[in-house]
């Protein structure tokens, strides 16, 4: 912690809150299982926040029900944990009341695309400026190992001992092919520089910014990636100045394809291909309608408002 | 006395009418009510109107299904529900007059106004539809008088299906000897975005209904009027909610489209954004639930209006909202049940839900508004209980209240009934989000936003900083805070008034929409002698207060409720089996007294005749004793 006390930093001014360094953004430590890559997400934000030096009132992290859920009780910000799958109607509901506070919304994969997966279309749909991180680890963690909707095929689980039957869902797919959305970005937990690089970038997007987040749960799926942690070849970063520019990965990922995030054709293609991992920004437009600024009016004093209102009581008076 | 002609009429004076205006859907006869409602009402009359609406939007027409319609019962004095049967009826086809008939909806001796093209048409098939709808409603004294309604509208529009109505408005206008300026103005307001011809052809239909029935009907009916010096308004119980959400200064109101509740958010939705606020329509009821918390947990006092199976569906978010202390209000329209049940129509379904809806214990404030007038200041009072005691209201209408009209005192606006501006002034270090005063259970508000307040919120039990706690005391504490919340708010309420004598035979109690037909019957029951009162409670969770001792002045306690309850003496039904109205459970739990109930779940307001009649049951019942 910085010798400064975070609760008098937002009355100085700005020039004084330049001192808050990532460890600033703790509130206290994550009480996942040791080797869960929620830590390095948490890292990432961390590090993020500190970058952009938010001042920690002004900032609220909502979240569902699941191990990925429990981040907000780790941030020195707003918190609010609530329940499951419907953090993103929260999200909405605050930015639409507050659009001076920066939302991020942490979720899981059973979270968001199982329990939650109608909200997840329609929030795509509203782009309500937000940062929405997806912490995907293909299992149910916290009720302890269940079968998720992304659980890859064959993978067994205490609610599928011989292995899934299903192929499982691909949120990116998904994602990429909801109308109105705006921004689509996947990056890995053991690639921590993309996984900063990418959460900036969708950070700075105005609109819904959705990142997946590969990782893996030490406990029920610690192999579901892991010949894509041994070796880089089967990955490949999507990259373009437009894109996630994280510096120092060239050397070990050699595999590199120019990708221009506005291209919503290649980006579809790109997702549904299984030859590599990709890593980047698969889609980002930055023009479409964005909810919380649709949806803006300008205030009403209460004096105006009764005012206003007397005269709509005249065309019901008898 | 000469017999009766259109020259010399028969004028039948009466203290109050009840007529019906009955067609297929779509053909108008909501207009036609509403502008022959409006204009009763700006006379001087007192109004309760009921709409007839089938859950679908356009039924094959000319069945019994389709009827559509409006029920207005109207009065010199205050009309406070929509009465018994109708003693005059319109009606565009023998077929809905025919369902009218079989809901035993028209008084014996019922004058009914019926189209005379179905008679001799040229189709066999109406012909015969006609002669046996015919037969079957000649087991009653109605009496019918065919009139020429698509003909004589024909003579001014192309289609008379944009038109008959207005023709009807004018036989009623006639008959009831309405003052047709007053019509004019408002049929001139309905069309003002329409070319002026549009006007002026309504205009031209109403006066020619007047003159068909000036020249050919044999009667009139004279229901005095008694003008008033007191600002009135005359709305429905959703708009007169509606106008409460702008009044509290609500500024969200988060939604799903669900019958019968929708048309607040219609109301809102052309409103809300001149008052700085918005109409967010969501993709479920539960993420309209979930928006409004979002919006409250951002420092607004939210609304979500919903009906019986969106509230099913929100229920998880509501015990997420009641242990997280955020102020929230929500509009429940109830409507039939289970499940779809009676989309359109009036039950008073979810009180025991309301109450008792979530798992864990998880007080809340319900609250059910008794006429159209508090449907309006429910709501506002239901912001300032929820901001107040960070916690939940429920506000519980109904289908009677949603769509029935009727004028009230205009409301004194009061700008203190908007929220306040949210305090953002710095917290200190270890500042508790939940610093619950230990006797009252309240605690302040801490508003994203406020430098040092930084917390997380969560379902999850926690202790007064927000931290997740498993300590057995934390959560019996917060459990205890929360429920405390309730009794405190209790001790602001004054105990229930008692309609008729304070002690007696038999107390009615009924909660909610039904008061007008209650105590229309108790009072009926009274002039004939009985010892017989009511008491209409309106706050159902806490209950108010003396409950106990008011009925202890009584011999015998009855409630009376629009829901389903059992009947002693049928097929298994003993004391031991016997399920009971909402509030009699309630009620019975809560003061240990033996009370018994009358319910009824038509689907349909209830009628003050069948309170009437359950009260001279009841009263034969405890007498034979």
């Amino acid at each position: 912690m910085s010798s400064i006390p975070i609760s008098l930093l937002g009355l100085e001014d700005d020039s004084a809150t330049e001192c808050l360094v990532a460890d600033d953004y703790q509130k206290k430590e994550g009480k996942w299982c040791s080797g869960c890559g929620d830590f390095g997400a948490l890292n990432a934000v961390k590090r993020l926040l500190a970058k952009e030096q938010l001042k920690p009132e002004k900032i609220a992290f909502v979240s569902g029900i699941g191990c990925s859920s429990r981040f907000p009780h780790y941030v020195n910000s707003y918190g609010f944990h609530g329940i499951h799958g419907r953090a993103l109607p929260i999200a909405t509901g605050l930015k639409l009341a507050r659009p001076d506070l920066d939302v991020f919304v942490v979720t899981g994969d059973g979270d968001c695309t199982s329990i939650g997966a109608g909200h997840w279309i329609h929030a795509t749909r509203y782009n309500t400026n937000m940062t929405v991180l997806l912490l995907d680890n293909n299992i149910y963690g916290l009720t302890k190992n269940q079968t998720s909707p992304t659980t890859p095929m064959g993978h067994s689980s205490m609610t599928s001992p011989r292995g899934t039957v299903l192929p499982p869902l691909d949120p990116l797919q998904a994602t990429l092919g909801i109308t109105n959305a705006s921004f689509v970005a996947q990056t890995a937990d053991w690639v921590p520089a993309h996984l900063y690089a990418t959460l900036e970038a969708a950070y700075h997007h105005k609109g819904f910014s959705f990142v997946r987040i590969l990782q893996r749960c030490p406990k029920f799926t610690a192999d579901v990636f892991l010949e894509n942690v041994k070796d880089p070849n089967l990955t490949e970063l999507l990259v373009h100045k437009e894109g996630v520019n994280a510096p120092g990965l060239d050397k070990l990922f050699t595999n590199q394809r120019t990708h221009d995030p506005k291209d919503l054709d290649e980006a579809r293609l790109l997702a549904a291909r299984t030859d590599k991992l990709r890593l980047g920004i698969f889609f980002k437009d930055g023009s479409r309608p964005v909810y919380d600024e649709i949806r803006a009016v300008p205030p009403v004093s209460p004096e105006e408002k009764v005012s206003k209102l007397e005269k709509e009581f005249d065309r019901y008076a008898v | 006395m000469n017999k009766p002609t259109a020259k010399n009429k028969n004028i039948f004076s009466v203290s109050e009418h009840t007529v019906e205006i009955i067609t297929n859907s779509g053909e108008g006869a909501q207009k036609c009510a509403q502008i022959f409602g409006q204009t009763c009402a700006k006379m001087g009359n007192g109004v309760w109107t009921v709409e007839i609406i089938p859950a679908e939007i356009e039924p094959p027409h000319h069945t019994v299904t389709s009827t559509s319609g409006n029920i207005i019962r109207f009065g010199t004095d205050k009309i406070t529900n929509w009465g018994d049967q109708s003693k005059l009826a319109v009606a565009f086809n023998d077929q809905v007059c025919l369902s009218r008939h079989r809901l035993d909806s028209f008084q014996d001796d019922c004058i009914i106004l019926l189209e005379s093209a179905w008679e001799n048409h040229e189709d066999e098939k109406i012909r015969t539809m006609y002669a046996e709808a015919m037969e079957e409603m000649s087991s009653k004294n109605y009496r019918f008088v065919l009139v020429p309604i698509e003909e004589e509208t024909l003579k001014v529009v192309d289609n008379p299906q944009h038109g008959k109505n207005m023709f009807a408005l004018g036989l009623l206008a006639e008959i009831y000897q309405r003052d047709v300026s007053i019509i004019e103005r408002q049929i001139a307001q309905i069309f003002k975005k329409k070319p002026a011809k549009v006007t002026e052809l309504n205009v031209q239909l109403v006066k020619n209904g007047m003159a068909w029935a000036r020249e050919n009907l044999d009667f009139q009916v004279d229901v005095k009027t008694k003008p008033t010096d007191e600002d009135r308004v005359v709305m429905n119980g959703n708009q007169a909610a509606a106008l409460g959400a702008i009044a509290a200064g609500m500024e969200l109101c988060a939604m799903y489209p669900i019958t019968p509740a929708t048309s607040v958010s219609h109301e809102l939705a052309a409103l809300i954004e001149n008052y700085g606020g918005i109409i967010h329509q969501a993709e479920d009821e539960i993420a309209a639930a979930g928006v409004a918390l979002g919006a409250s947990y951002g420092g607004k006092v939210a609304l979500t209006v919903t009906s019986g199976p969106g509230m099913a569906l929100k229920t998880e978010f509501l015990g997420l909202a009641i242990m997280t202390e955020i102020p929230l209000v929500v509009l429940d329209v109830q409507r039939g049940g289970p499940s779809t049940g009676l989309p359109t129509k009036v039950e008073q379904s979810d009180l025991l839900s309301s109450i008792y809806g979530q798992h864990g214990d998880a007080p809340r404030v319900v609250i059910a508004p008794r006429s159209i007038e508090e449907c309006f200041h429910a709501i506002v009072t239901a912001r300032r209980i929820a901001e107040a005691f960070r916690c939940v209201v429920i506000v519980l209408t109904d289908a009677n209240l949603a769509t029935g009209v009727q004028q009230f005192t205009r409301p004194k606006l009061d700008v203190r009934w908007q929220q306040q501006p949210v305090d953002f002034s710095p917290l200190p270090e270890g500042m508790r989000p939940y610093e619950w005063d230990h006797e009252t259970g309240l605690s302040r508000r801490v508003v994203p936003g406020t430098p040092g307040g930084q917390h997380t919120v969560t379902g999850l039990a926690h202790d007064e900083y927000s931290n997740v706690s498993y300590h057995p005391d934390s959560n019996e504490r917060g459990c205890k805070m929360r429920s405390r919340k309730l009794a405190v708010f209790q001790s602001t309420l004054m105990p229930p008034e008692v309609h008729g004598d304070e002690e007696g035979d038999l107390l009615v109690v009924g909660w909610g929409s039904t008061q007008g037909a209650i105590d229309e019957a108790v009072d009926r029951a009274r002039e004939q002698g009985l010892k017989v009162s009511s008491c209409q409670l309106s706050f159902l969770s806490p209950l108010e207060p003396g409950l106990k001792e008011i009925f202890s002045r009584f011999r015998k306690v009855m409630t009376v409720e629009i829901n389903y309850s059992d009947t002693l003496g049928d097929a298994y039904i003993t004391e031991e089996t016997r399920r009971m109205g909402q509030l009699a459970w309630l009620l019975r739990a809560h003061t240990l007294v033996d009370i018994d109930c009358w319910t009824s779940c038509p689907g349909q307001p209830l009628r003050p005749n069948d309170i009437y009649n359950s009260i001279i049951a009841k009263s034969e019942e405890g007498a034979s004793k």
